[in-house]
């Protein structure tokens, strides 16, 4: 990297109260107050957001696709999680 | 088990390797197959990973060289109204090409690196910014024409097997969508105005539509691309259906302009249900591609000076950064 | 509208649509793609409040592109050319710092120009914060950046007296206005590692100028590049 390359952020935007931070993008900035005002400018300029959250690329530690079987298959195998593993008879409301 | 592994010869470890990539391209073929997006991290073929890194980038040029035939415009727009529209429109091209070198980084290429191809010339951006902008009336062209051959191209782009590319198609033609009205509705303006804004408007459409038929790319039988980038769904239909798909969009709204497209071959053929439409100067096309149009030497070199003349800018950022422990590790 | 509101509307509508142009002269050539867009967002806030204020005094485009020279009442401060990128952040931190405290005490304040303030006080907010950050990373960065920053401030600082002659129709206390901006600017140059120009704030003839349609040499020839199109054709429509 040379002096005059700024580091990549990652950009969440919360699109309005109540909902989970969305991963957005990534833009370039020198530093996180910077991040954050360029991820305004970038990320929200038509009202698509009610807070932000900037986070260094290189903060990110990512699963690895290779990884997947090990990592998320042991999930796969207990649909007792889901609501929809259990039959009500019909006409029953409210669950 | 380490002591087997140990007598493993190296044949055989090569074989082994060459049936992991195997069974890696046929999990990428199957997702490809069945309408799945490719993600960052996944294993992609080689060929697959730089055709999208050569599109995005060219793409995401595209947008920024695009800023500077209708930033031309915004110190000389004729209204305040028009005045905010048209700053919007370039800001917004501004923001496109960030989304598109965001989604070309994350397959590993750097923006520093793609700007330097850019401005060194080893990447191209789309020829039809190499026209001038000679009057007001081509700040509507460019939006009606050459946005809506953007939009035609763009739209099937929101499916596109690579996810972050598809994903900023998505935001992008979103956003798009008031650039084609804004162009529309300026040369509707024109067109039912004064003679003189009449004649402006004909003489911007005369000017911009075969350059916007070009935009579309050779002919299918000489593209050299195409066949592979749909196979691998980075593309979703050829050049020549696209090019059919934004004649057969244009030319109602060119009359309801009140404006006439120069192409006396240009009728609606009954047994095809499309436009017939005249030969395209591909001879045109290749020489503007080589640089030979009206201002390549000038966009690529504002486009270098701006960058060269921000670069103590960006070195005092950093440096601020550094000095105060704010800079990202 | 009261009659009395016009020479104030036009005073500050022209200050926002002069910067608001010269920003817009940014485009396609900031020094990073991220500044392109920071400066589109500024230029638009300020047309926007431009347009406003212009449409109380009368039609804003007859009063943006058939006016002369002469009768445009900005600050020279704001038709000074944008210089390099420094320059451009010394002038918006001058003008920005400005517009957010007479901004700010009219939205206080119950004159028929609250509600609208009250609503620019918030972009202006933005405005300043860019300017000030920048003024931080240019000021104490590079040895180059250094330079080319203090050459910025001490370059506009004389135009900056004149944002303090009281505008008629404006009523905001102005020693106020003044010794906050002061404070503001002095505080903000000084975490940069600048040094506060020392020079007259004001020439001889630049005293209240801009304010009494006096203005420098490069704002003709920007508003002749801002009306000719609009002029070459008298009555037409866009």
């Amino acid at each position: 990297m040379t002096n005059s390359d700024w580091p990549l952020w990652e950009v969440f935007v919360r699109s309005r109260r109540g909902l989970s931070h969305t991963h957005a993008g990534s833009l370039h900035a020198p530093d996180a107050e910077m991040a954050l005002r360029n991820a305004r400018d970038l990320y929200t300029r038509r009202s698509e957001g009610v807070s932000l959250w900037v986070v260094p690329s290189s903060a990110i530690t990512a699963s690895s696709p290779d990884e997947k079987d090990p990592f998320f298959e042991p999930a796969a195998d207990k649909p007792y999680r889901h609501p929809t593993f259990y039959e009500i008879p019909e006409g029953v409301r409210h669950l | 088990m380490a002591t087997a592994a140990a007598h493993r010869t190296t044949a055989e470890a090569q074989a082994g390797e060459a049936e992991r990539t195997a069974a890696y391209e046929a999990a990428f073929d199957a997702a490809v197959a069945a309408d799945e997006r490719i993600e960052p991290r996944d294993w992609m073929p080689d060929a697959y990973r730089a055709s999208l890194v050569r599109q995005m980038a060219q793409h995401a040029h595209s947008e920024i060289i695009g800023m500077q035939p209708e930033a031309n415009w915004i110190t000389r727009a004729p209204s305040l109204r028009r005045k905010a529209i048209l700053m919007a429109k370039v800001q917004d091209e501004a923001g496109h090409g960030l989304y598109l070198y965001s989604a070309a980084e994350t397959l590993g290429t750097g923006r520093e690196e793609l700007l330097d191809k850019l401005h060194s010339g080893r990447q191209k951006y789309s020829s039809i910014f190499n026209y001038p902008t000679l009057t007001w009336a081509d700040v509507g062209a460019i939006g009606w024409l050459v946005d809506g051959a953007a939009i035609t191209n763009q739209v099937p782009l929101c499916r596109c097997s690579y996810g972050p590319y598809a994903r900023a198609m998505v935001r992008i033609c979103k956003e798009e969508s008031f650039h084609q009205r804004q162009g529309y509705e300026l040369l509707l303006h024109l067109s039912k105005g004064t003679p003189e804004q009449h004649a402006m408007a004909q003489d911007a459409v005369d000017r911009w539509w075969w350059p916007s038929l070009m935009m579309f790319g050779p002919p299918d039988d000489e593209s050299a691309h195409s066949a592979q980038s749909m196979a691998w769904k980075i593309k979703r239909h050829s050049n020549d259906e696209l090019r059919q798909r934004f004649v057969d969009i244009a030319v109602p709204q060119a009359e309801a302009l009140g404006l006439t497209l120069p192409d006396p071959d240009l009728r609606w053929n009954e047994e095809r249900g499309q436009y017939d439409f005249g030969a395209i100067d591909w001879d045109e096309f290749w020489n503007v591609l080589k640089g030979n149009g009206p201002c390549n030497e000038q966009r690529i070199s504002q486009r270098r000076t701006a960058h060269e003349e921000g670069a103590w800018v960006r070195e005092a950022a950093s440096a601020y950064a550094a000095k105060h422990g704010k800079a990202a590790a | 509208m009261t009659a009395a509101l016009a020479p104030a509307a036009l005073a500050l509508g022209d200050d926002a649509l002069v910067l608001s142009h010269r920003l817009g002269e940014w485009a396609g050539h900031a020094p990073v793609l991220e500044e392109e867009v920071a400066l589109a967002n500024i230029a638009l806030d300020l047309l926007g409040q431009a347009r406003i204020l212009l449409s109380l005094v009368g039609d804003e485009d007859e009063l943006a592109y058939l006016r002369e020279e002469r009768a445009f009442r900005n600050l020279q401060l704001v038709e000074q050319p944008n210089g390099d990128f420094a320059q451009t952040i010394a002038r918006q931190l001058y003008f920005s710092t400005y517009q957010g405290l007479l901004y700010g005490q009219l939205a206080a304040g119950d004159g028929e120009l609250a509600p609208l303030a009250a609503k620019a006080v918030k972009e202006v907010a933005y405005h300043q914060d860019h300017a000030e950050h920048w003024t931080l990373r240019l000021g104490d960065g590079t040895a180059e950046s250094h330079e080319r920053m203090q050459r910025g401030c001490d370059t506009l600082w004389r135009f900056t007296g004149e944002m303090f002659q009281p505008v008629e129709g404006v009523d905001v206390d102005w020693q106020k206005l003044e010794a906050g901006w002061r404070e503001s600017v002095g505080a903000v140059l000084e975490r940069a590692t600048l040094t506060v120009p020392e020079g007259p704030q004001s020439g001889a003839w630049s005293a209240g100028a801009g304010r009494q349609g006096l203005h420098t040499e490069p704002f003709g020839r920007m508003i002749a590049e801002m009306q000719h199109l609009h002029r070459s054709h008298p009555g037409a429509t866009w």
